[in-house]
């Protein structure tokens, strides 16, 4: 390979060519003789010029900033070896990578700092050989010599050009593991006069998604900071004595070390003479020697070949040759910033300035000016970045000092652009509301059920709210804390029925929750910028140690972090791991499939014809942002999709050999995919909306296990997304095409996908596999979502939180140099979660449909909206209408038939069930009704709701149209609903009333007899009926005793208190039934009490007892009550129970005329019956009662029964009593 | 209304072993006459009926009926108008309206063939008449109506009094144009778990947003407030969002402490009340 690079260094071969020929394999006609000549001799080795070309830059780039501090004691060793790997070389990461440069390994390892191998994935047809294991059926294109290309490569050394050891010996440059990307900011100058390399093993955050997953090895590596010079000559000077292990450790060992490492850090950051090198960043550059090496564009040593490889560099670039198009924005954009660089050896520089013997970047300068040179060919992105990189950009001095031209077009970039990103604030965790639609009794199978659920709903946010407050906790575990609790609710989730329903729950608040940035950590872009700005950027890495800690799985981890699940979405994942509920994933992947499918079939905004008007730009921001809700829900599903469905199959290693790996393809080969996402896809790109479906397809395929590229359907799928990677060249802007933003995502999401362990290494590099197979038909929609600006920055960099690194590198930069603070003020807008635009339903059939469509496909996108929303909402407002109207009507009558049959068949009724039949025979006749109810319905409301919301500009005819339109689509809707469910719904509806009526008649039925509400003047003052109630039980437990001497009752007190009781009655504002139930029954024993003589009286000793005229004033006012004011029955019949008159027993002497005149009252007033009364003066009799008060009691009875129809109070019935009779109390 | 929990703690610690009587009350209110009767009670209340869960075993033994019931047997042979089963309760420490119910009910296992229903005795202690006994009859009813913290009456007047503060609220709501959804209509549509009031617009208060309102016309306790936010308040919040509990008694200061997390409490009905603007440009 650097033979091709050779060529072009001496110029035999043009830049475009090269780029032609690495790009396609097949010649081109432009090509010139001699070039052809050259490259078709280089010809096996076409596939693996691109790798060489990262590798060779970032090897070049290790003295930049180079030996850093002891860092990271990540043992060397070759015990990477896999078992079961014939051969068993030493391996890093996943192995092999390191296989490509397989004769100076060993040398290498055991010498140098093996960093380098660390993350040794090298792209490259090579490993895929090694590694062995493909599918049989996977063809392993290109394999074939390719494990001797290195060995070939070298052969280049012989054949002419001198040697070039710096690249042969070079252990495999920037290889470099994911986790131990640098963090932003780790470029500093090192304190003390050192430069401090960025190539320190920064312990970036353990996440426990790793767990999930291989180590996350960077093929393509980290650009400089991970990357240490393999050349013995640097190397061997630098006090980087410790060296890395390969990749591929056991992730638990792995994960001791950083824990380790970050300890060590922690630990050292106080001092700000350890130089760890995030202090590094965290230092001001206060003293010279911290500040970064002036860049001079005059002391570029060689400029032509500088710009040369820059310009093949930015080609491939261009022509998506490279994985990931913002990992080498990074690397470019550290280069920009590299503080420092440490001398090469003297020999190096006086090789050749014309050839690949003397290394690329001999100074700081050299850096500069070829990451100013790429910069330039890579303007259209960067003018695409947010407003606060360009501003950084734009402000660098030294891309000043070396592009003045550059500089300018940035400034202008950044002045003209709107592409302010801000991130939503953290929403407070908001529940899903309950929907009585979907969550009341009728949609449960049992009682039981629905109360299950209605437990299960409280236990799930109980435990969400327990997290929320806990999980921040040190120490706190999900699986210790709430663990238990989810599995016992879980447990209760007996039928199928309740797990639908709990996964509805739990899917609907996963999308509240996360679906907004906040939700998804809030760290990401937003956080530490703004923190900066407050402290100061040099602040960063202390910062970012502390949210380590205190922020469990980290957001943000370099320009390739692994997949993670932030903030509340870590909830969601402990909450699946710990159900460990097999019904429930089921179901969850169930309701997500089917959630996802219809998300990613929404109709979305096409592209608008008249876009200029301000109409459809109003229109434009609400689609904008309907797309983008849109796609974040279904990018947030596809996660947890994919963490699903592969989570039993995933593992921290991939199998050991390649016989337990082919069984285990045979058997995975059986299983049906949880989503057919290949066709998903296919039919995305078909229908041009790959824009919507790449996305979130990522993110489901960021979770597939190591064997899920084998298999065919999988790795198809990935086959077709490296093509489609290859065609998003951002350069080429043809109408119809895909946008330029739109295409920045897709590279954005795919170029981490590639930077996955699980995506198949050896894919990237390949030829052009079976593009046939792939060539999709993309004729047949020209107007897809892809060709409408439906991205923005906003989006973009929500969806791809790592580009803002790039933002941090310059703003560690600026305060790194300059010692201001680096931060941009960023307005923090909150955004509100709306909800997703119901689908129209898609009934209508026919011709009549096909016209509507045609008369849609002109009118503005908003039209059709507004047809479809509104015939959606009046189609089930008339659903809505039925149920209130007819159906209520009709429930209605079933009770007044219900209360007929039972005044016929007497209280007993029938059998429910019998009578719930013959009443559903009588009624639901009737709902067919409904269907011309609804008609007329659709009919009435249809055309106003589309007038109203559409322009007052529309055409008549439009206008009409639409509102017939609306009206069919409507009537459809609401008809076929009703026809299918009219006769259950009335049935429902009628049993539910017919429980209700049957209950109803049970227990109480006075409380439910018809109140009189109070008059219209009244103004509600009367006393409170609870406070009456206590008064007057004041007064009985008085009378009961026992009492203090000085304790008794006014009978103006008493007289006041039975005045209250009449304004009580009265009002009835706060009557509720039992008070007044418990009024009348304490009023009727008040009256005993009266009547008896045993309410005790406040006044001198003597009295003590009410006056008889007193007395009588008393139950007159009861009386009234009782006859006017009591509107439920008053327990008049306890006046004669045996109790009550027992109390007359007491009174001594026993005065008979007050129970005697209140009866005749009784009588009187009509309020009892004499029937009634003599039957309870008969049952008196039957009471046990001392000999004289029964005599008493019988000539009382007597009396009442001789003198019934003449009312004559003025008898005195206390003649007929004996009074100096005795009386002895009731015994028993 | 609003008390500290130390003020709270002071009252609580003069209601230790005070029995529930009419007289108790009036001392309590002479010690604490700058807190509001209604307070005073709900608090007095509370703390009494914790201090019955807590004891409410040991009186259930057999061996403690039938010391009990002998004991009342004993009592009332003597003297069958002395306020025999009320001092027993006194004297024990325990509700007298309970001691009533254990009595009654060791009275009808011993005269009926079969053991008496729960019914059968609710009824017989909400009308004493219905007892076959006169002076047992009579025991019990002074047992109830001396009980200010258990029995029918007490229990009707604090139905009555959370119905009046529904009413109370609900007028407060009309008044103040508030549209909402009450209880017995979100029973109808088959809501699980239903707040007094939802309200179908939202409003905020003191910057909370409001979707519902809870009224509650007792103090609030710590006890009962924890066991409001298990039952009740987060069930509403978890299906309806932040809301309002209005602690019509007054309530422990330091248990407002989940207004972030959307559960507000108040003492009165809010003053400050700020309602979604319609714009009608």
């Amino acid at each position: 390979m650097a033979a091709v690079l050779e060529s072009l260094l001496r110029e035999e071969v043009s830049v475009a060519a090269a780029v032609r020929w690495i790009a396609r394999s097949t010649q081109s006609s432009e090509e010139s003789p001699g070039e052809a000549a050259v490259l078709n001799s280089l010809r096996p080795l076409r596939k693996e010029f691109v790798p060489f070309l990262l590798n060779f830059l970032r090897e070049q780039s290790s003295r930049v900033l180079p030996q850093g501090p002891p860092t990271p004691a990540k043992a060397p060793g070759a015990s990477a070896a896999l078992p079961g790997r014939p051969g068993g070389q030493p391996r890093g990461g996943r192995g092999a990578r390191s296989q490509l440069f397989p004769t100076t390994e060993p040398s290498s390892t055991a010498a140098e700092a093996p960093l380098t191998r660390r993350g040794g994935r090298r792209r490259g047809p090579g490993p895929a050989r090694e590694r062995g294991g493909r599918a049989p059926g996977v063809p392993e294109e290109g394999v074939g010599g390719e494990s001797l290309s290195w060995p070939g490569g070298r052969r280049l050394k012989g054949s002419g050009s001198p040697s070039i050891p710096s690249l042969t010996l070079s252990d495999p440059p920037n290889l470099s593991n994911l986790e131990e990307f640098p963090p932003v900011g780790s470029v500093p100058p090192g304190p003390a006069g050192r430069t401090k390399p960025s190539r320190r093993i920064n312990p970036t955050p353990v996440s426990e998604e790793r767990s999930l997953s291989k180590p996350k090895i960077c093929f393509t590596s980290p650009p400089i900071s991970c990357v240490p010079s393999s050349q013995p000559s640097t190397l061997d000077t630098s006090p980087w004595g410790l060296g890395l292990p390969p990749g591929c450790r056991s992730l638990r060992e792995e994960r001791e070390m950083l824990r380790k490492e970050r300890s060590k850090q922690l630990q050292q950051s106080p001092t700000p003479a350890s130089p760890t090198p995030e202090l590094g960043t965290s230092l001001p550059s206060r003293t010279g020697s911290l500040t970064a090496e002036p860049a001079d564009p005059a002391r570029v040593s060689s400029p032509q070949r500088l710009e040369l490889v820059a310009l093949v560099y930015s080609s491939c670039i261009a022509e998506n040759l490279v994985p990931n198009l913002f990992l080498e924005l990074f690397f470019v954009f550290q280069l920009l910033t590299a503080r420092r660089m440490v001398a090469a050896k003297n020999s190096d520089l006086e090789l050749s300035q014309d050839s690949l013997e003397s290394p690329l970047f001999q100074s700081i300068h050299d850096c500069v000016f070829f990451a100013v040179q790429v910069l330039q060919h890579q303007f259209q992105v960067l003018s695409s970045l947010d407003k606060g990189t360009l501003k950084l950009l734009a402000e660098n001095e030294r891309l000043l000092c070396f592009s003045p031209a550059l500089q300018g077009r940035l400034r202008a970039a950044y002045e003209g652009s709107v592409a302010k990103v801000s991130l939503a604030m953290p929403p407070s965790a908001q529940a899903v509301s309950f929907q009585p639609e979907t969550d009341n009794r009728a949609n449960f199978s049992s009682d039981r059920a629905f109360h299950t659920f209605k437990k299960q709903r409280d236990v799930f946010y109980e435990v969400l709210r327990e997290w929320e407050d806990r999980h921040e906790e040190p120490g706190w575990d999900f699986e210790k804390g709430l663990g238990s609790r989810i599995r016992a609710m879980m447990g209760q989730l007996s039928a199928a029925c309740s797990h639908s329903h709990f996964v509805r729950l739990f899917q609907k608040q996963l999308l509240q929750m996360c679906q907004s940035p906040g939700g998804a950590g809030g760290t990401v872009l937003g956080e530490a910028p703004d923190v900066l700005s407050m402290l100061g950027a040099d602040k960063l890495g202390r910062l970012r140690r502390l949210q380590e800690r205190l922020v469990a799985p980290q957001s943000s981890g370099g320009p390739c972090p692994p997949p993670t699940f932030p903030g509340c979405q870590g909830f969601f994942r402990d909450f699946i791991l710990s159900a460990s509920s097999f019904q429930f994933n089921q179901h969850l992947m169930d309701s997500l499939s089917l959630k996802i499918r219809e998300l990613n079939g929404l109709a979305l905004p096409q592209h608008e014809p008249g876009d200029e008007d301000g109409e459809s730009d109003v229109d434009w921001q609400g689609a904008r942002r309907q797309f983008a809700v849109v796609l974040l829900s279904l990018r947030l599903l596809a996660k947890f999709l994919g963490f699903v469905a592969f989570l039993p199959y995933r593992g921290p290693e991939p199998p050991p050999t390649r016989e337990l790996q082919d069984s285990i393809l045979a058997l995975r080969s059986q299983v049906p995919p949880v989503l057919d996402v290949q066709a998903l896809l296919q039919q995305g790109l078909r229908a041009r909306r790959a824009v919507l479906t790449v996305p979130w397809l990522v993110e489901f395929l960021s979770f597939a296990d190591h064997i899920v590229p084998l298999l065919d359907y999988y790795r198809s799928i990935f086959t077709l997304l490296l093509h489609v990677h290859r065609s998003l060249v951002l350069s080429q802007d043809n109408e119809g095409e895909m946008c330029f933003l739109n295409k920045l995502l897709l590279l954005a999401v795919l170029g981490w996908l590639f930077q996955i362990p699980t995506f198949p290494e050896d894919l990237f590099f390949l030829e052009e596999g079976q593009v046939d197979a792939l060539e999709v038909d993309t004729a047949a929609s020209e107007h897809g979502l892809d060709s409408v600006p439906v991205v923005d920055q906003q989006l973009l960099y929500i969806c791809c939180p790592y580009i803002g690194e790039l933002r941090k590198l310059l703003a560690s930069w600026v305060s790194g140099s300059s010692g201001r603070s680096g931060g941009f003020v960023r307005k923090i807008t909150p955004t509100t979660t709306t909800g997703l635009g119901a689908q129209a339903p898609q009934t209508s059939q026919g011709l009549q449909a096909q016209l509507a469509q045609a008369f849609f496909h002109n009118q503005p996108p908003s039209l059709r909206r507004t047809v479809e929303f509104v015939a959606e909402r009046i189609g089930s407002n008339c659903v809505k209408h039925i149920k209130a109207t007819l159906v209520a009507d009709l429930v209605r009558q079933a009770e007044s038939l219900l209360q007929e049959q039972r005044v016929t068949q007497g209280q007993k009724g029938g059998d429910p069930a019998q009578l719930l039949e013959i009443l559903c025979s009588q009624l639901c006749p009737h709902g067919t009704q409904a269907l011309s109810q609804g008609r007329e319905f659709c009919q009435r409301k249809s055309p106003g709701a589309v007038r109203a919301l559409l322009p007052e500009e529309t055409p008549a005819a439009v206008l009409s149209s639409a509102e017939n339109i609306a009206v069919g689509l409507a009537t459809e809707k609401a008809c076929a609903w009703l026809s299918a469910n009219i006769t259950a719904l009335i049935r429902r509806e009628v049993k539910a009333a017919v429980s209700r009526t049957l209950r109803a008649q049970g227990p109480e039925p006075a409380a439910r007899g018809e109140r009189r509400g109070c008059s219209r003047a009244c103004e509600h003052h009367a006393p409170l009926p609870s406070h009456l109630i206590s008064e007057i039980k004041d007064v009985l437990s008085l009378a009961a005793g026992p009492r203090d001497p000085d304790e008794g009752v006014s009978p103006e007190h008493l007289e006041q208190l039975l005045g209250q009781m009449g304004q009580t009655l009265r009002c009835r504002q706060f009557l509720c039934p039992p008070a007044e139930q418990h009024l009348a029954k304490c009023s009727v024993e008040l009256a005993s009490l009266l009547v008896a003589d045993q309410i005790p009286v406040l006044g001198p000793p003597p009295q003590h007892r009410l006056e008889r005229g007193q007395a009588r004033r008393l139950l007159h006012m009861l009386l009234s009550l009782w006859k006017d004011d009591f509107q439920g029955p008053v327990p008049l019949q306890l006046l004669l129970s045996p109790r009550n008159v027992g109390l007359l027993a007491d009174t001594r002497p026993r005065e008979w005329d007050l129970l005697l005149f209140l009866l005749r009252e009784l009588v009187e007033k009509g309020l009892m019956g004499r029937m009634e009364i003599e039957a309870c003066l008969g049952s008196l009799h039957e009471a046990q009662w001392p000999g004289d008060f029964s005599e008493e009691l019988a000539t009382l009875f007597n009396l009442f029964l001789a003198e019934p129809h003449m009312p004559e109070p003025q008898r005195r019935t206390c003649e007929l009593v004996q009074p100096n009779r005795g009386t002895v109390l009731a015994q028993s | 209304m609003i008390l500290t929990k130390a003020q709270y703690d002071e009252i609580a610690q003069c209601l230790v072993s005070v029995p529930p009587t009419r007289q108790s009350l009036r001392k309590l209110k002479q010690r604490f006459p700058s807190q509001s009767q209604a307070t005073l009670l709900s608090i007095f209340s509370q703390e009494y009926q914790k201090h019955i869960k807590r004891t409410h075993a040991k009186h259930h033994t057999s061996e403690a009926i039938e010391n009990y019931y002998q004991r009342y047997l004993n009592g009332v042979v003597k003297n069958g108008a002395a306020p025999v089963l009320l001092e027993l309760a006194n004297e024990v420490d325990y509700a007298p309206s309970l001691m009533a119910r254990i009595i009654l009910e060791r009275f009808l296992q011993e005269h009926e063939e079969t053991p008496p229903s729960k019914s059968v005795i609710n009824s017989m202690l909400r009308d004493p008449s219905q007892i076959p006994d006169g002076v047992l009859a009579n025991q019990v009813y002074q047992c109830i109506v001396n009980d200010c913290c258990y029995g029918p009456l007490v229990d009707c007047i604090k139905h009555a009094i959370g119905h009046e503060h529904e009413v109370l609220l609900r007028d407060l709501l009309l008044e103040k144009n508030l549209s909402f959804l009450d209880e017995d209509q979100l029973r109808a549509k088959g809501y699980d778990k239903t707040p007094d009031f939802i309200l179908q617009v939202p409003v905020a208060v003191e910057g909370h947003i409001i979707h519902w309102i809870e009224s509650k016309a007792s103090f609030g306790d710590e006890c009962s407030h924890h066991a409001y936010l298990h039952d009740q308040f987060w069930s509403y919040w978890n299906r309806f969002g932040p809301g309002l509990v209005i602690y019509w008694y007054g309530f422990i200061q330091e248990l407002d402490c989940n207004r972030e997390r959307g559960i507000l409490l108040k003492a009165c009905f809010p003053t400050d009340i700020v309602t979604l603007c319609h714009s009608t440009a």
